[in-house]
């Protein structure tokens, strides 16, 4: 007998777990997804049990039902009727939301689907006397659900929609007294001392994020994609008092710093000073706490590189190999692949580049440009072979599988990070070059290389060992010591190979215990209004220029966490910032925030009231306490914009709750009203002191305010914070708060508008800032041309031919859904009536949103 | 084979309670008449003398059996399996625990694959099915089991609408349909479909 799985599919955990209970012996065989077991099914499908006999179970029920059948418990009505239901009712809904969450992010919508079977299933528990589904012991019916039921539940982050969270009596009461404890006996604040290190007994956190390449400025998406998501992170983590190291730097080396040296006609090390200066200030002014904001340009960074040069070297690591490529004699260099132009080779275009072509987008060798010229001088280079050294990444793929397998499945990697991963493995690993002939970059120390330096991509990620380094001679601490630190990577998806296969692979292959990454963290791309970031066209907010927009850097970190590009890609628009800015922050947080410190002092003097808490109050605070558990839950899984979203429901909660309770009538009333209106005013204005804790890690400064208009202990933060959460009462009865004043300001259309004009770019279609491998840019790949320039003016006829047009194509769409029609039929369909969709809000003169992607691309 | 010459049985009578809504659609009556029409053909072969009262549920209108036992029964693979015990007749959910597997695995496929699936499916079901068939006489082997029955009862409103053509094309299927409804006792309320002896179409021909 023998069980055939392929991995990562949900159906195979029930035959595994059922073999598990059971111990029914049986072969088990890994097959691949595209493998078919079964003879007769025209499509491969797994679990599959081969039975004694040679007949097939192809259904992971019937094959649950067999093993338990086998070792003694057959099928009971009840059984039967558990498991008819799972394949009827529950799977279908189980396989539309997982494909809901895994390819189209869309968590809500997943949740909604599960709602009626998890309904249906809630009632039938509540309504049984026993311990298990059928009986006092366990049945098949019992593992096919909860298999059935794993993949969605074990991700903490589908939850029912908030208005729906239902609390028992006893998580009511247990809230209740929690908060009633207060802030006795709870952890006093830590202060940082540097340098920090790691400590025995403590969570030693390595938190790094993509070192921005140094010769341009950074844009929000280089900002979200790696330092501000970063940022949040370490922020949390200090408040949970893990012991954590933020390090981070600019990435100095390679082609194009001499080249940007060679257009401000300064030296490479001039342009690296400035623009060090110019990233330091930008991050300072978004506040992104590094405990280290270092450099790759260091005499550290040499001794490290080399050092694992050699080791790599005498461990036989390297290949030697002779490479073809362009000298210009005339400037008496090698030329870089961006420092060539000629005619493509492909489709005679006459300007493409040395590593690729514009005009058809395909890769080129450089030399085989027809006509090159070097684009410096305009001479005409010619060949030369030159002796270039090679990592020898085929050598080290089974140790590298091996860890990776290790890290992914014990540590937290994004989907993408994943993704891209095993692509490269599965494409194969190839020799990659690690030298190159440049002379700004790491000198390479041997004898036969000593004109070369090390390529950019070898060497960048060595800047966090250095960067630490310079930060404490104790650095091997943090980076020889695997057994006792974490390491997180922040990074936008384009770095992913870099982190994950190549730079693992020099570790490694030094064999000198190194710190490997343990959690890797990508994000995909954010797009500016529904084009790219471009330097070159004046397209997007750079780094330096948010702060001449007059809008405070607390509301552009927010902003940008709002729409971490997490799942998919997502896009800055300027309206909706206002929309945000405007609902969220003014209307929802800071109103709630404001009105509860302002009833306090208009009220009560200033002094927190006393508060006798009845059910209704006790119920607030455990629907506070259960989003406060979800936001250490989700950001403990670096789910960065999900916990921003519980933030935003923990003060939904406060001004539903304050406006039916209805303060501000009540202290006019008799006395016991006006106790009731100190208990409500007394817990909204705790609940706004939690809000400035889980508020620190998004938005410092709005917090820090918060808490001192308030008054609050500095311990407020870190104390609600430990464990898995605990709201408590932090300002008892009687503390006194100081002045309070609005948190937020309104964004005026006027001046949204005159923001979008300034930053739309003038110039029309030019090249595009690349997205560079190590500049962690995160620019998108993708344009669609002319798209920014299609802001029509408002047409009534027009937006009404549209609008019934989409009408129309929406139930065509319905129609073929509900016949079931072939699927690629009814995806064109949909694709119309998108377009028509984007055409109508064009039309309507606003920004289409951008379509959902499904599936993933590579 | 007679046609159309049946009398309605008394239980027919009491069948089409719909306990839900007043109104189910056309489609839908149309599915909870197959479903609980079948269960009363079941009962009539398995010769259960007192008819069962069914009800249905959701929106799905899936069958319930008010059990005088226990809790009520839900769905038709476990109302119809439950009619086999009572019958007594437990060999036709197979008699070892791997024909117990294969039949359930085909009433399971049944009730997930081959009811509500749309047009290009059925081609591929009746394609797999042809092939699973090619060297069996019933669905689980050489025993007659209730998978015969309730894919038998599936599959009727396909096989009807299949031209000779396709008839031939899914040999095997129309060998196994016609032996099912041929089967002392089990057609019932659904009528025959014509099966060709000879073929028409010279084989080998897609």
């Amino acid at each position: 007998m023998k069980l055939y799985i392929s991995e990562g599919n949900p159906h195979c955990i029930k035959a595994l777990a059922v073999l598990e209970l059971t111990g029914v012996k049986c072969d088990i065989e890994v097959i691949s997804h595209e493998e078919k077991v079964v003879p007769h099914l025209s499509r491969p499908v797994s679990p599959v049990l081969l039975l004694p006999s040679g007949q097939h179970l192809f259904s992971p029920n019937s094959i649950c039902q067999y093993l338990y059948d086998v070792s003694g418990q057959a099928l009971t009505d009840a059984t039967r009727q558990w498991l008819e239901w799972e394949a009827t009712n529950l799977q279908p809904a189980v396989l539309q939301s997982l494909h809901m969450v895994a390819l189209q992010g869309k968590r809500v919508e997943a949740a909604a689907v599960m709602k009626e079977p998890l309904n249906w299933l809630e009632q039938s528990l509540s309504k049984r006397s026993t311990a298990f589904l059928t009986a006092e012991v366990m049945s098949v019916a019992d593992v096919v659900l909860w298999a059935a039921l794993f993949p969605l539940l074990s991700d903490t982050s589908l939850k029912p929609a908030d208005d729906e969270c239902v609390m028992s009596v006893e998580e009511v009461e247990a809230a209740a007294q929690v908060w009633a404890d207060g802030l006795r006996a709870r952890s006093a604040v830590i202060e940082r001392k540097h340098p920090i290190l790691p400590q025995e007994g403590k969570r030693n956190v390595l938190l790094t994020s993509a070192l921005p390449y140094v010769n341009n400025v950074p844009h929000l998406g280089n900002i979200i994609g790696c330092v501000l998501s970063a940022d949040v992170f370490a922020r949390y983590g200090r408040l949970r008092g893990w012991n954590l190291l933020f390090v981070c730097g600019t990435d100095e080396y390679g082609t194009a710093t001499e080249n940007k040296a060679r257009e401000e006609g300064l030296t490479p090390q001039e342009i690296c000073d400035k623009y060090h200066t110019i990233h330091a200030s930008i991050y300072q002014w978004f506040q992104i706490d590094f405990d280290f904001f270092g450099r790759t340009t260091t005499e550290r960074q040499t001794e490290i590189a080399q050092d694992i040069f050699w080791r790599l070297h005498e461990r036989g690591f390297l290949l030697e190999d002779t490479v073809e490529q362009l000298r210009c004699e005339s400037c008496q260099r090698f030329l870089a692949d961006r420092f060539v132009e000629g005619v493509c080779p492909h489709c005679h275009y006459p300007e493409a580049r040395g590593d690729q072509c514009d005009k058809c987008g395909r890769l080129i060798n450089a030399v085989e440009l027809r006509s090159p010229q070097c684009k410096v001088c305009k001479e005409t280079p010619v060949i030369r072979s030159s002796k270039h050294l090679f990592l020898d990444l085929p050598k080290l793929e089974g140790e590298l599988e091996q860890w990776l397998e290790k890290s992914i499945s014990s540590g937290d990697w994004t989907a993408n990070a994943r993704h891209i991963t095993r692509s490269w493995l599965r494409d194969g690993l190839k020799p990659r070059c690690i030298t190159r002939d440049l002379r700004w970059g790491t000198p390479v120390p041997h004898q036969d290389f000593k004109e070369k330096v090390f390529y950019v991509w070898f060497d960048a990620p060595i800047g966090y060992l250095s960067i630490t380094a310079n930060y404490t001679d104790q650095w091997e601490k943090w980076w020889k010591n695997p057994q006792q630190v974490e390491l997180y990577n922040f990074m936008a998806k384009d770095n992913v190979p870099f982190h994950s296969v190549v730079f693992p692979c020099s570790l490694l292959g030094a064999q000198d215990n190194y710190t490997l990454v343990n959690n890797l963290i990508a994000t995909e791309y954010l797009n500016y209004e529904d084009t790219k970031f471009s330097k070159s066209r004046g397209v997007g907010v750079f780094g330096d220029m948010a702060k001449d927009t007059g809008i405070p850097s607390d509301v552009w970190r927010f902003y940008l966490l709002f729409l971490r590009p997490e799942a998919q890609d997502s896009a800055f628009s300027w309206a909706d910032m206002a929309i945000k800015n405007n609902s969220e922050l003014l209307n929802n947080l800071g109103n709630f925030i404001n009105r509860a410190g302002m009833f306090v002092s208009k009220f009560f003097d200033g002094c927190v009231p006393e508060m006798l808490l009845n059910d209704d109050d006790k119920r607030l605070i455990a629907q506070v306490c259960w989003e406060l558990k979800q936001y250490i839950t989700l950001l403990d899984k670096v789910r960065i914009r999900d916990a921003l979203k519980c933030i935003l429901n923990i003060s939904r909660h406060g001004n539903q709750y304050m406006q039916v309770n209805e303060p501000w009538k009540k202290i006019k009333g008799g006395d016991d009203d006006r106790r009731r209106a100190g208990t409500v005013t007394g817990v909204c204005v705790n609940v706004a002191c939690l809000l400035s804790a889980v508020l620190e890690p998004y938005m410092p400064t709005v917090s820090h305010t918060i808490r001192a208009q308030l008054q609050a202990p500095p311990t407020c933060a870190s104390a609600q914070l430990q464990g898995s959460g605990s709201f408590v009462c932090t300002l008892a009865a009687g503390h006194r708060i100081g002045t309070v004043s609005p948190l937020f300001q309104k964004l005026e259309n006027e001046q949204i508008e005159a923001l979008r004009k300034r930053f739309g770019g003038q110039q029309p279609e030019e090249e595009c800032v690349e997205a560079k491998t190590q500049s962690s840019s995160s620019a998108s790949v993708e344009t669609k041309p002319g798209a920014s320039q299609q802001n029509l003016n408002t047409d009534p006829e027009r937006v009404k031919h549209l609008t019934s047009l989409v009408a129309e194509q929406g139930d065509k769409v319905r129609a073929l859904k509900a016949q079931k029609v072939e699927k690629s039929v009814i995806v064109e369909e949909v694709a119309k009536l998108l377009e028509l969709k984007k055409q109508l809000s064009l039309a309507e003169g606003k920004t289409p949103e951008p379509a959902a992607q499904k599936g993933k691309k590579k | 084979m007679m046609l159309g010459n049946r009398q309605p049985s008394e239980a027919e009578g009491n069948l089409l309670q719909d306990s839900g809504n007043s109104k189910p659609s056309l489609l839908v009556s149309g599915v909870i008449k197959m479903a609980l029409r079948e269960l009363s053909s079941l009962e009539r072969f398995l010769g259960l003398k007192k008819p069962n009262k069914y009800s249905t549920q959701g929106g799905k209108k899936v069958p319930v059996l008010q059990n005088n036992n226990g809790p009520a029964l839900i769905g038709l693979v476990t109302i119809a399996s439950h009619l086999v015990h009572e019958a007594k007749r437990a060999e036709l959910l197979g008699d070892s625990a791997e024909q117990r597997a294969v039949v359930q695995q085909w009433i399971e496929h049944r009730i997930t694959r081959l009811d509500n699936c749309s047009k290009e499916e059925v081609k591929v079901i009746l394609k797999e099915l042809n092939q699973y068939l090619e060297d069996k006489v019933y669905l689980a082997g050489n025993i007659f089991t209730l998978a015969d029955i309730l894919m038998y009862y599936g599959i009727h409103h396909i096989v009807v609408e299949l031209a000779i053509l396709e008839k031939e094309r899914y040999l095997n299927v129309t060998r196994w349909f016609d032996h099912i409804q041929h089967y002392p006792g089990i057609r019932h309320h659904l009528p025959p479909v014509v099966v060709l002896r000879n073929r028409v179409y010279p084989s080998g021909h897609h």
